[in-house]
């Protein structure tokens, strides 16, 4: 990630620290459980473009060279396979969002330009949802999606 | 518990695949004990970073929507022999790190 984006990030997070603060006293998160370096208000943002807003500070334009691989349906919500892989140059971040989750912004990659061209987690699906990849290459934002359909929910 | 992570790190070409797993309780905070019915303490790794031969190739931030026992994959640019290495920290403050020499 480039310098400026930190820069921008920080100045994000000190912006959202007073509401911050007002959760924290509110009982609603426990210090312990905010780190300074994770970016707080792109994790518990409720809706994916918000998300990804607070994140990179943009939206994405849609794109084909962004591959999300998911399975149709997933038996299991509490474990899916994701994979992101993309065909664009210059990847700089590659991030995976479960829109239908409370919190969509489930991991944001952040990286050098020895990284291959994909990456594959598990991730936990609440109930049927799109799964969102967004690329960060070149400066642009690109996303795809793709949807999946769960029998059992993965977060109770 | 202490979190521990298994790596398998092998040259295939010019490039190196990773597979890591962790195992980590990676806890919601929303979930309650079944029992007492109280919520179960918000506990997942939240960020990771992977080093190739000292240099850095990707850090990540994760939420607690990683499934338990988080599995990661991937490929980058590297030779066999080399030294790669994870590091980690969870939202309760715990942190370790488990290097391995790419076969």
């Amino acid at each position: 990630m480039k310098l400026s984006n930190k820069r921008r990030l920080f100045l994000k997070s000190a912006v959202a620290t007073s509401s911050l603060g007002v959760a924290i006293s509110a009982g609603l998160l426990t210090p312990s459980a905010v780190l300074a370096s994770w970016p707080e208000t792109a994790f518990t943002a409720k809706s994916s473009a918000d998300a990804i807003n607070a994140l990179f500070g943009a939206t994405a334009t849609q794109s084909d060279k962004v591959i999300v691989d998911v399975n149709d349906v997933a038996e299991n919500g509490a474990i899916v396979p994701v994979t992101i892989k993309t065909s664009l140059e210059n990847v700089e971040n590659m991030s995976i969002l479960v829109n239908e989750n409370t919190s969509p912004m489930t991991a944001s990659f952040n990286l050098q330009p020895e990284f291959g061209d994909s990456v594959s987690i598990r991730v936990k699906v609440a109930k049927p949802s799109d799964i969102i990849g967004v690329v960060k290459a070149g400066g642009k934002l690109y996303s795809n999606k793709k949807h999946v359909k769960v029998t059992q929910g993965g977060c109770g | 518990m202490s979190t521990s992570v298994k790596i398998r790190a092998k040259a295939k070409g010019d490039m190196v695949v990773i597979k890591a797993l962790w195992s980590h309780p990676m806890e919601t905070g929303l979930r309650k004990n079944k029992d007492t019915g109280e919520l179960i303490p918000a506990n997942f790794i939240n960020h990771i970073k992977c080093e190739s031969a000292g240099k850095e190739i990707m850090n990540a931030d994760w939420n607690a929507t990683i499934s338990k026992d988080p599995y990661l994959s991937f490929s980058y640019t590297g030779n066999k022999g080399d030294e790669f290495k994870i590091s980690w920290a969870d939202s309760t403050g715990e942190t370790g790190e488990k290097a391995t020499k790419v076969k």
